[in-house]
């Protein structure tokens, strides 16, 4: 009896060999669509797009990074030359219902279950000389998060794309973009 | 016959670990099993052009056409660098140099949770979608 607790059948073992196979296994595969335009990009596109009748890149560009010194976020990373700026800034992701949650699951099953703690927002902003003649700039903007738990492990990893998000930030940009032309501060 | 006892078994899986487990640090950092020049025809594409900061414009905006945020660009050294979060990770660098007196060559590679993309097919899209944003063929270099 104990001799046929020890051993497995040849089905157990393959499901056995397979799972870790599937766990050592260094090659993940990209999907195949993950670099193909889809029907999407083009209304994202237009989602994280403005188009600003000046011809002044620069002045589009430092009102945008005023505006993301604004909205908290610190700059990383920027080339005028290109029309780029990067930022990025450290929130908190705490929920709490999430954590009240967490905290129920965890008294009913006696384990630990994090729950998410911190996030990392980062944000693009590239301007771009549009229009025939070259004589507007348009901004697209893109935002994505990292969200860490409390046992520091990465639970979300996305692109954020709700519509409110782009349009408070091109409202916010229009405002920034009158306040420097007026060099009101 | 058809059972296995415990010995045998971890004898099996250890075997397995052997096998599968992953490369040594000279063959991670060097990447040295893929073949350069075929991973070189693969990543590049040559373009008809010299205007340099219009082609790296066109990296960017095809970049965030394919859900990419930029982490880092470059006009001097030519180079774009981008991170696409979806669930997962991926991680590019586009750079571009002159190719003779007539074209640009523009240089793609990725790198998807931790491995490097080595399959032709995901450049194929890349080229495919940024010969759109450049009005211009992408010609293979061998």
């Amino acid at each position: 009896m104990l001799l046929k607790d020890k051993s497995l059948n040849l089905k157990q073992f393959s499901l056995i060999l397979f799972s870790l196979l599937f766990l050592v296994a260094c090659h993940s595969r990209i999907p195949p669509e993950a670099l193909k335009l889809d029907s999407e990009s083009l209304q994202k596109r237009q989602l994280q797009t403005r188009v600003f009748q000046t011809n002044d890149e620069a002045k589009v560009l430092a009102a945008c990074s005023a505006l993301l010194q604004d909205l908290g976020f610190n700059i990383e990373e920027s080339e005028s030359e290109l029309g780029v700026i990067v930022g990025s800034k450290d929130r908190s992701a705490v929920s709490a219902g999430k954590v009240v949650g967490s905290l129920l699951l965890g008294v009913l099953t006696g384990v630990y279950v994090p729950w998410d703690k911190n996030q990392k927002m980062r944000t693009c902003v590239v301007t771009k000389p549009s229009g025939e003649e070259k004589k507007n700039i348009a901004v697209r903007v893109t935002f994505q998060r990292i969200v860490w738990n409390t046992q520091n492990q990465i639970t979300i990893r996305e692109g954020l794309t709700d519509p409110e998000m782009y349009k408070e930030f091109f409202d916010k940009l229009s405002k920034s973009l009158f306040l420097e032309a007026n060099e009101a501060f | 016959m058809k059972h296995f006892n415990i010995t045998k078994f971890s004898v099996a899986i250890f075997i397995l670990f052997l096998i599968v487990g992953c490369a040594s640090t000279q063959k991670q950092l060097l990447d040295s099993d893929a073949s350069q020049l075929q991973l070189r025809s693969i990543q590049s594409r040559a373009f008809d052009t010299t205007d340099k900061e219009k082609t790296l414009r066109a990296i960017i905006a095809t970049l965030q056409d394919l859900g990419f945020v930029i982490d880092k660009a470059d006009a001097t050294l030519g180079s774009v660098t981008a991170t696409k979060l979806d669930r997962y990770a991926l991680r590019m660098t586009v750079t571009v140099r002159p190719r003779g007196d007539k074209q640009l060559l523009v240089r793609a590679n990725a790198q998807y949770e931790l491995t490097p993309v080595d399959d032709p097919e995901p450049y194929q899209h890349f080229f495919a979608a940024l010969q759109k944003a450049m009005f211009l063929a992408a010609h293979n270099v061998d």
